[in-house]
C-alpha cells in the first residue's frame, strides 16, 4: 500500500560528528527525534519541544541551533555535531573537564545542549565577559544548578584559550 | 507534542516556491529559519498540507546596503543582521533592538523576514520596521510589490501577504541625517516576548515614537515640536488608544503605565544620542 | 568488631564527581536512551479540556481505524481492570489512571491511544470524540470551602476533606496576655521545580507469572509501590519497577509518575506488548502535579519588647483535584517544627485539606516548607513592622538559645543541634550586613526603593515515615498501630579480583549520591573513589528496599550515608580478619592504606586488598573459622530519634534539623516595578559537609528555583479552570541573566543523631529565598500583602497604582474593548454602526445563511432546532488554524431590539464557549449595534498561547460584527481572508463570480 505523500519517508544525507551518514525521515520527523532514534545519539536531549529549554541544541554547520525547531530533511547536506563529539580519544574537552572541576552540572540534562552552545559562540565571541557569557546561556533552562558552576567553568575556558601560546625554546 | 504529517519542499527556486504557493495556497507554509513555525507545528496550532523550505534560496540570502535602505532577503538570519559590518552606523535602531530578539541560539536559525511575516505583536523587528517606515517586498506568480510596513501590519498574526504571495525581502531605511535612535524593552526573562517595547527617533524637532507588545501590531506616532509638557498628554492618549492586552505575565494597566514611563526615557535618550551624533559629526 | 576507620581522606572533601565523565559525553542513559524489547509500542493520552465535566460519551472507532493504531483505551477499560487508587484518608475521593465519567481538572487523562509510533498515536487523538457537559469548576480554594461551592467529589459531601486541630504549650494564655496580635494572611501559589526530563514509562506485561516489568524514572518514594500493586490487583511481588541510575531532575515531582505507570500496565496487558509513554512538556507542566497552594492565616502574640509568645496558624492547603498518595505529605512534613528557628512554646494548628478543580498537588522540592516559612517569617517582618522595630532584632529575640540543644520544639521536633546565634554572628561579619544597611541608606537617600530582607529557617531531612499519622486522631492511630522511622539501605560488595562495588536505596536526579558513596566507602577501605563502582540502578525484585527507599526529604546525607558506611565498615572487619590471620596480627591492628592491607606497627609488610578480598571468593576453606564466604555486606538502619506521633499529638517530623539564615538587598524599579537584587547572602550549618563542591552545588540549585518562586514561576488558572501556564514562554524558570550568584557561608554543627552527622542541605534555599526576597520587597515598597511571584506589573500595582484619566474622543467605528477578568475568559463590550435600517440589521441576523456568513470561518449553519444551529468551523488568528464544531443558538429574542448569541466550540485545539447581547437602536436611516460579549476559553489553546487570548478573542468578535455590517452593506470588508468568505457568500446567493 503506498503511504499518502506525507508520510513518505525522504532520505537524508549529512556529516554527522564528521562522519558522512545517511537515513530517511518522514517531513516531519524533528530532527531532535531523528538523532536520537535513527542516529542513536541520545546525548541530545528534548524537554520542551517549543525552543525554549536548549536541551536539544545541537550545531549545523557550525551554529548552535534548537533540533526540535528543525526537521530531520532540513539537514540533508549540512554539518551537524552533537554533544557526543567532543571528547577527542577518550578524553574530555577543556569545556567538559571545567563544567567537572566547577560543578557546573548536575542531573546533566541540559548540559549536552550548553556545552554545544559555547563551544558555537566562543567561536563568535572568544573573549566574552561575565555578563555576556550569561546573555548567551539565557537561552537555555537548567533546573539543578543556579547556573553558578557553569559560568565559573566557561570563565576559566576563556582564560585558559586565550592565554598566550608559550614559546617553545629551542 | 509531535507535528502532524506534510509534505516538504525544498525550492530550488524563488519561481518554484512560488508555483507550490500558487497552487496550495492557503495550505502551503513557508519555513526558512522556523522558530515560530516549528513550534507551533509541534502545538499543532496550524495543519498545513505542504512546507516550502526556502532557507537554502542563495537568492533570498543576502544583506545589501542600497543606499536608502537596507534590504534583507528572506534567508538572511538575525544573527547575519546582528553581524553586519555597518549595522551600528547606518542601523543604529536595529544594532539596538536585535539583541533583545530572542537568544544567541534562536538568532542563529531564526529569519528577519520571518519575524516580520509572522507579525508577532510583542516582536521587536516588526516594530523597528514601523518606526522607521520600512517596507515589505511581496512576490507572488502575479508579480512583485512592495507594501510599506503601516499598510503591511494588519494585526495580531496577521498581515497583508495573501496566500499566494511570499514575503522576499525587507527594507529598513537608513538612518537619517542628524537622528538619535532609542530602543528599550520590559521583558520577564532577558529574551522573552516582550511585555512592552519601545523605540524612538529623534531628528530636529521631530519624535516618531513606536511601541509593540502592547496593542496587536505596532503602534507609531509622530509628533514635531512638542512643548515639554505636552509630551504627558500625548503618551496618555497614545496609552488609552493602545488599551492594552492583560495576559498572565503582565495586566493592561502596566502595559499603559510603561507607555507612558518609559515612552518619555526612550524619547529622552533618543534625542540625547541624535544630539551625540551631531557632535561627533 | 573493629569499627574503626582510618581518618578520612575523601569525606568531607571538594572530590570531583564520578557521575561526570558519562554525563558530560552525553552517554548517560536516561529513561528514554535505554533500549525497550523488540515490539515496543507508544502511548499518546488525550486530555481533558474542561476543569470540571462529565462524561456523556466517548467515540473512539475513528482513531482505532487510523494506521498504526492497536488499541484505544478508555476508563472503563481501566474501571474494569483496576481498582481506584489508595489514599490516605478514609473518604471516598476514587481516582483512577483514566478518568472515568468525570473530569476534574483540566488536563486529566481521558483516553490513551496505543500505536507504532508516538507521531501515529498523536495523529490519531484528533480521530477521538468526547461529548462532556461542563459543570461549574471551584479554583479557588477559599471558594472551595464555602457552603454551597461546587464538590469536586460529590462523594464525599465537602471539599475540606480533613481537618484538625491541634493545641500546644498553653496557647489561650499567651494570646490573652499579649501586648499585640500581629495577624497576617498568606495566599502562597502553584508552582513547581519541573525537572527538564519529563515523566517516562517502559510497562511490559508478563502473561507467564502475570506480572509487571516495569522501567521508570520514578524516584520514590516506595510508599506508593504498594498503591499501585492494589490498584493493579497484583501482588507487590509482581510489580517489578526498575529504575536507571540517571534521571534528568526530579525535585520531588517524579513521584508522581505512579498513575501513569499503572495506566501503562493496563495497556500493555491489553495489547500484549510492551508499551512506552514519554511525557512532554505540555503534558508535564498542565498535568504532573504543583506543590500544593495554600492560604494561610498567621497570627502572632507578641510582647512590646519584641518577644514572639505565641504563635497561631490557620491552613488550607489545596490539593487539586485528587489526594494522590503520599498526600498531603507538604502540610505534615513540617508539623513538628511549626515554630520555625524560634523559642515559642505555645502554638495552635489548624490544618484543612482542600480539594479544588485543579491538577492534583505532589511532592516538590522543600515540601510543605517554602509555604509555611513563607508564612512565618513574613509573620516576623510584620511584627518588626508593628512594633515599629528593626526586623533583625525580632529575629535575634526569639531565636532558640544556643546551648538549648537537642531542643525539643512545641509540636514535637527533636531539634539536634546548632547555635543559631552564632551563625547570625558569622552572616553577619561575613556576609557584611553592615555594607548592605549603609548601602540602603544611601539609596534611599538618593530617592530609590531600595530594601532589606531576612529569613531564618530550620531545615528538616530525613522524614519520619510516621508523620503523616498525625493526620489521624489520637484514637485512629491507636487503632491503626504506630508508624514511625525511616529505613536506609546500602550493600556494598567485593567481587573475585577485588573491586568494590556499592548500591543503595537512594534514586539520585542529579545530586551527585554516587560520588558521595564512593567517597565514604573509599575512605573505609584505603581505596580512591574513582577505584570504588557505585550503581544507583535499583530493582524490586532483585534488590533489597523498604517503603521509605527514594530520594526526597533530604534523606540521602543524614540516612543513607548511614548504611553505606556501616556496610563498608562491616567490609572492612571481615577483611581485616582474614589479613590478621595471615600477618598473623591482632585484626584491630588491620589498616587499610592505598590498596594496601597491613599491620599498622608494620606497614612493611603489606597484602594487596585485591588479595585480601579475593581469598573470600578463591578459597573459602582459608577463612577464619564461623566467617561466612564472599564479601557482600548488607546494612539497614533507621534512627530511634524518629518515633511515631505521642499522645499530644507531638510528632518528631524529621531526624536532623539544619539552619538557614539569609539576607539580600534589592532594589525595586519605580519606573518598571522590576527588582534587581544587589547581594544575597546565605548561611548554612548543615552540621557536617560530605563534599563541599556538591553541597554549595545544592545552594546554588535551590536558590535558583527560590528566586523563581519569588519572582515568576506560578502555575496559573482561569476562573474557570481554564489552566494558562502550559509552556516554557508562560511558566518562566529564571534563566542565568536573572539568577546572581549567592555569597554562601557555613558553620559545622554535627548532628549528633547520625553517626556522619551530616544534616540536609538541598532545601534550605526553597524555603528561605522566597521569604527573604518578599521581606526585601516588604522593606522597599513598605507593602504588607505581597503575592508571589512578584511580577513586575504586580509590584507596580502595590507601588504605583494611579493611572492619568483617558482623554475624551470620538469613539472609532467599532470600539472593542476587553477585559480578562480574574482569568474568567474575555469580556467585552463595543458597538459599530451600521448603515442601513433596524429591520434589515435584525434579519441579517437571524438569516442563518447571512449569520454563516457572518461567523468567522464558519461555512454553512445547519439547524438542529429552533434557533439552534451546529456548524463546522474553522477558526483561528493568522497562521493558526483549528478545527472546531460549533454550537450557535439565539434565545431572549426581541425583535427588532436584541438578541442574545450563545454558543460553544469544541476540538483538538481545546473548547470554547461564549456569550453575546446584541443591542439595536435606530438612529435616522442607520442603525447602532450596541454588544456585550464574554467568551471563556479553555484547554490545549489557552495553555499554550495565553499570552494572546485576549487579542484573539477580540480579533474574533471583532471580525465578527465588520462582517455583519459588510454583510449588510453588501460590500466587502477590509482585510485578508475576506475575499473567499465574500465569494462563497455570493456564490450561496447566487450573484456569484
Ligand atoms: S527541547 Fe528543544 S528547546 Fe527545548
Ligand atoms: S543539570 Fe539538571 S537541568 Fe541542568
Amino acid at each position: 500500500m503506498s503511504q499518502p505523500i506525507e508520510n513518505q519517508k525522504q532520505q537524508v544525507n549529512f556529516t554527522l560528528n564528521g562522519r558522512e551518514v545517511g537515513g530517511s525521515a518522514e517531513p516531519r520527523k524533528l530532527l531532535s527525534d531523528f538523532l536520537r532514534q535513527e542516529m542513536a545519539l541520545t546525548g541530545v536531549h528534548v524537554s520542551c519541544e517549543h525552543g525554549i529549554c536548549g536541551c536539544c541544541t545541537v550545531r549545523i554547520d557550525g551554529k548552535a541551533v534548537r533540533a526540535c525547531l528543525t526537521l530531520a530533511v532540513q539537514v540533508d547536506g549540512r554539518r551537524v555535531d552533537t554533544v557526543e563529539s567532543l571528547a577527542h580519544a577518550g578524553e574530555l574537552s577543556d569545556l567538559q573537564k571545567a563544567f567537572r572541576k566547577h560543578h557546573g552540572l548536575q542531573c546533566g540534562y541540559c548540559t549536552p545542549g550548553i556545552l554545544m552552545s559555547v563551544e558555537a559562540f566562543l567561536e563568535i565571541s572568544p573573549k566574552p565577559n561575565e555578563e555576556e557569557i550569561r546573555d548567551m546561556l539565557g537561552g537555555h533552562i537548567c533546573r539543578c544548578t543556579g547556573y553558578t558552576g557553569m559560568v565559573r567553568a566557561i570563565k576559566e575556558v576563556v582564560e585558559q584559550r586565550n592565554e598566550p601560546v608559550p614559546l617553545i625554546e629551542v | 507534542m509531535k507535528p502532524k504529517g506534510f509534505e516538504y519542499l525544498r525550492a530550488h527556486s524563488v519561481e518554484q516556491a512560488l508555483d507550490s504557493l500558487a497552487s496550495n495556497g492557503d495550505d502551503a507554509k513557508i519555513i526558512s529559519g522556523g522558530n515560530s513555525l516549528m513550534a507551533m507545528l509541534n502545538f499543532r496550532l496550524l495543519e498545513p498540507k505542504v512546507l516550502i523550505d526556502i532557507s537554502r534560496l542563495e537568492a533570498l540570502s543576502g544583506i545589501e546596503y542600497k543606499g536608502d535602505y537596507l534590504e534583507v532577503g528572506a534567508a538572511a538570519t538575525q544573527a547575519q543582521l546582528q553581524a553586519w559590518p555597518g549595522l551600528a552606523e547606518r542601523m543604529p535602531l536595529l544594532a539596538l533592538a536585535v539583541p533583545h530578539i530572542g537568544h544567541f541560539q534562536t538568532r542563529s536559525k531564526g529569519t528577519v523576514c520571518g519575524s516580520i511575516a509572522h507579525s508577532d505583536p510583542s516582536s521587536e523587528l516588526p516594530l523597528c520596521l514601523a518606526l522607521l517606515g520600512g517596507s515589505v517586498v511581496l512576490r507572488s506568480k502575479r508579480g512583485e510589490k512592495v507594501l510599506k510596513a503601516a499598510d503591511f501590519q494588519l494585526g495580531m498574526l496577521s498581515t497583508a501577504c495573501a496566500d499566494d504571495e511570499m514575503v522576499v525581502a525587507v527594507r529598513f531605511p537608513v538612518k537619517r541625517q542628524g537622528a538619535g535612535y532609542a530602543f528599550t524593552e520590559v521583558a520577564r526573562r532577558k529574551g522573552d516576548f516582550a511585555i512592552i517595547a519601545i523605540a524612538a527617533e529623534a531628528v530636529g524637532g521631530t519624535i516618531r515614537l513606536g511601541i509593540g507588545g502592547v496593542a496587536d501590531k505596532p503602534a507609531v506616532r509622530e509628533w514635531s515640536d512638542l512643548a515639554t509638557d505636552a509630551l504627558d498628554d500625548k503618551l496618555n492618549e497614545l496609552a488609552w488608544e493602545l488599551g492594552g492586552n492583560d495576559d498572565i505575565h503582565a495586566s493592561a494597566k502596566y502595559r499603559r503605565q510603561l507607555v507612558r514611563r518609559l515612552g518619555r526615557e526612550v524619547i529622552e535618550t533618543a534625542q540625547e544620542n541624535g544630539v551625540a551624533v551631531k557632535e561627533t559629526n | 568488631m573493629n569499627d574503626s576507620s582510618s581518618p578520612k581522606k575523601y569525606l568531607g572533601q571538594s572530590v570531583e564527581r564520578i557521575e561526570d565523565a558519562t554525563l558530560l559525553r552525553g552517554a548517560a542513559p536516561y529513561t528514554d536512551d535505554i533500549p525497550v524489547p523488540v515490539g515496543t509500542l507508544h502511548a499518546a493520552i488525550l486530555r481533558s479540556p474542561h476543569a470540571h465535566a462529565d462524561i456523556l460519551s466517548i467515540d473512539v472507532t475513528a482513531a482505532e481505524q487510523r494506521p498504526g493504531v492497536h488499541a484505544v483505551l478508555t476508563g472503563r477499560d481501566i474501571k474494569a481492570l483496576t481498582e481506584p487508587f489508595l489514599i490516605v484518608l478514609r473518604v471516598p475521593l476514587d481516582q483512577w489512571s483514566l478518568a472515568v465519567d468525570r473530569v476534574r481538572f483540566v488536563g486529566e487523562s481521558v483516553v490513551v491511544v496505543i500505536a507504532e509510533d508516538r507521531y501515529l498515536a498523536e495523529d490519531a487523538l484528533e480521530y477521538i470524540d468526547v461529548k462532556y457537559r461542563p459543570i461549574e469548576a471551584v479554583i479557588g480554594t477559599m471558594d472551595a470551602t464555602k457552603d454551597g461551592a461546587p464538590l469536586v467529589h460529590e462523594a464525599a459531601g465537602t471539599n475540606v476533606v480533613s481537618r484538625r486541630d491541634f493545641s500546644y504549650g498553653e496557647p489561650e494564655d499567651a494570646f490573652a496576655k499579649a501586648d499585640k496580635i500581629v495577624e497576617l494572611t498568606i495566599d502562597y501559589p502553584r508552582n513547581s521545580q519541573t525537572p527538564l526530563e519529563g515523566f517516562v514509562v517502559v510497562a511490559n506485561y508478563l502473561p507467564g507469572d502475570e506480572s509487571y516489568d516495569i522501567l521508570s524514572n520514578f524516584q520514590g518514594p516506595f510508599t506508593v509501590h504498594p498503591v499501585m500493586s492494589k490498584a493493579l490487583r497484583c501482588k507487590g511481588s509482581q510489580l517489578r519497577m526498575r529504575s536507571p541510575a540517571y534521571s534528568g531532575g526530579g525535585f520531588g515531582v517524579k513521584q508522581a509518575i505512579f498513575p501513569y505507570v499503572v495506566l501503562m500496565c493496563v495497556a500493555s496487558r491489553k495489547v500484549g506488548r510492551p508499551v512506552k509513554w514519554v511525557e512532554d512538556r505540555l503534558e508535564h507542566l498542565t498535568a504532573a502535579i504543583a506543590a500544593p497552594n495554600r492560604v494561610i492565616e498567621a497570627k502572632a502574640a507578641v510582647m512590646n519588647d519584641g518577644k514572639i509568645i505565641g504563635l497561631h496558624f490557620e491552613q488550607w492547603d489545596d490539593y487539586g483535584a485528587y489526594l494522590r498518595p503520599p498526600m498531603p505529605g507538604p502540610l505534615y512534613r513540617q508539623h513538628g517544627i511549626m515554630t520555625g528557628a524560634y523559642d515559642v512554646p505555645n502554638m495552635t494548628i489548624v490544618n484543612n485539606l482542600v480539594m479544588t478543580n485543579k491538577t492534583p498537588s505532589g511532592m516538590v522540592r522543600g515540601f510543605g516548607g517554602p509555604q509555611i516559612y513563607y508564612s512565618i517569617e513574613r509573620l516576623v517582618h510584620t511584627v518588626a513592622v508593628e512594633l515599629d522595630m528593626d526586623h533583625l532584632e525580632i529575629i535575634k529575640k526569639n531565636l532558640i538559645p544556643a546551648g538549648s540543644f537537642p531542643y525539643r520544639a512545641a509540636a514535637g521536633a527533636l531539634i539536634d543541634s546548632g547555635d543559631y546565634q552564632q551563625a547570625l554572628e558569622i552572616a553577619e561579619r561575613d556576609g557584611k550586613l553592615e555594607d548592605l544597611q549603609e548601602r540602603r541608606d544611601e539609596m534611599r537617600a538618593a530617592g530609590k526603593l531600595y530594601g532589606i530582607g531576612y529569613a531564618a529557617v530550620v531545615e528538616p531531612a530525613q522524614s519520619n515515615m510516621g508523620y503523616l499519622s498525625t493526620i489521624n486522631t489520637v484514637e485512629e492511630r491507636k487503632k491503626a498501630g504506630p508508624k514511625g522511622g525511616n529505613v536506609a539501605i546500602a550493600t556494598v560488595n567485593i567481587d573475585p579480583l577485588g573491586t568494590v562495588s556499592v548500591t543503595a536505596d537512594s534514586l539520585p536526579q542529579g545530586q551527585g549520591h554516587g560520588t558521595i558513596l564512593s567517597q565514604i566507602v573509599a575512605d573505609e577501605l584505603g581505596l580512591t573513589p574513582q577505584e570504588i563502582i557505585v550503581n544507583m540502578e535499583r530493582d524490586t525484585q532483585r534488590d533489597p528496599w523498604s517503603i521509605a527507599t527514594g530520594n526526597y526529604s533530604s534523606r540521602f546525607s543524614s540516612s543513607t550515608v548511614v548504611s553505606a558506611q556501616k556496610a563498608a565498615q562491616r567490609v572492612r572487619a571481615k577483611l581485616a580478619r582474614i589479613a590478621a590471620q595471615t600477618l598473623n596480627v591482632p585484626a584491630e591492628e588491620i589498616d587499610f592504606v592505598g590498596g594496601q592491607v597491613f599491620a599498622k606497627g608494620n606497614p612493611e609488610n603489606t597484602l594487596r586488598f585485591s588479595r585480601v578480598a579475593g581469598t573470600t571468593h578463591w578459597s573459602p576453606g582459608e577463612l577464619p573459622t564461623d566467617m561466612a564466604p564472599g564479601v557482600t555486606e548488607t546494612v539497614t538502619w533507621s534512627a530511634p530519634e524518629l518515633e511515631p506521633p505521642n499522645d499530644k499529638d507531638q510528632i518528631n517530623t524529621s531526624l536532623t534539623y539544619g539552619f538557614v539564615f539569609d539576607f539580600c538587598g534589592l532594589q525595586v524599579d519605580r519606573v518598571t516595578g522590576e527588582v534587581r537584587i544587589d547581594r544575597y547572602v546565605t548561611m548554612h550549618d548543615s552540621g557536617e559537609i560530605l563534599n563541599p563542591l556538591l553541597a554549595d552545588g545544592q545552594v546554588y540549585g535551590a536558590f535558583a528555583w527560590g528566586l523563581g518562586i519569588a519572582l515568576s514561576e506560578e502555575f496559573v488558572y482561569g476562573g474557570d479552570g481554564s489552566f494558562l501556564s502550559g509552556t516554557f514562554a508562560d511558566y518562566l524558570c529564571p534563566t542565568a541573566p536573572e539568577v546572581p550568584e549567592p555569597q554562601i557561608l557555613h558553620m559545622v554543627s554535627p548532628s549528633p543523631f547520625t553517626p556522619l552527622g551530616a544534616k540536609g542541605i538541598a532545601e534550605g534555599n526553597v524555603m528561605s529565598t522566597p521569604v527573604c526576597i518578599a521581606n526585601a520587597v516588604a522593606d522597599a515598597t513598605g507593602q504588607r500583602d505581597l503575592r508571589l511571584p512578584l511580577s513586575p506589573s504586580k509590584i507596580m500595582g502595590l507601588i504605583d497604582d494611579d493611572e492619568p484619566p483617558a482623554p475624551t474622543r470620538a469613539a472609532s467605528e467599532i470600539l472593542v474593548k476587553s477585559d480578562a477578568k480574574g482569568g474568567r475568559g474575555v469580556t467585552g463590550s463595543g458597538s459599530a454602526r451600521a448603515p442601513a435600517a433596524i429591520q434589515t440589521v435584525w434579519d441579517t441576523l437571524l438569516d442563518p445563511v447571512k449569520l454563516a456568513a457572518v461567523i468567522p470561518g464558519c461555512h454553512q449553519l445547519d439547524l438542529v432546532g429552533e434557533n439552534n444551529y451546529t456548524a463546522e468551523v474553522s477558526l483561528g488568528v493568522g497562521a493558526v488554524r483549528g478545527r472546531f464544531t460549533a454550537d450557535v443558538r439565539l434565545a431572549d429574542l426581541d425583535p427588532p431590539n436584541s438578541v442574545v448569541l450563545s454558543g460553544g466550540l469544541h476540538g483538538p485545539l481545546g473548547a470554547s464557549s461564549g456569550m453575546g447581547k446584541v443591542t439595536l437602536t435606530a438612529s435616522g436611516e442607520s442603525t447602532r449595534i450596541d454588544y456585550d460579549y464574554e467568551v471563556v476559553v479553555t484547554g490545549k489553546v489557552v495553555a499554550i498561547g495565553g499570552r494572546m487570548l485576549d487579542g484573539a478573542s477580540r480579533v474574533l468578535v471583532e471580525q465578527f460584527f465588520r462582517r455583519l455590517i459588510a454583510q449588510i452593506e453588501g460590500q466587502n470588508e477590509a482585510g485578508n481572508s475576506a475575499g473567499s468568505w465574500l465569494s462563497r457568500l455570493l456564490k450561496i446567493l447566487g450573484v456569484g463570480r
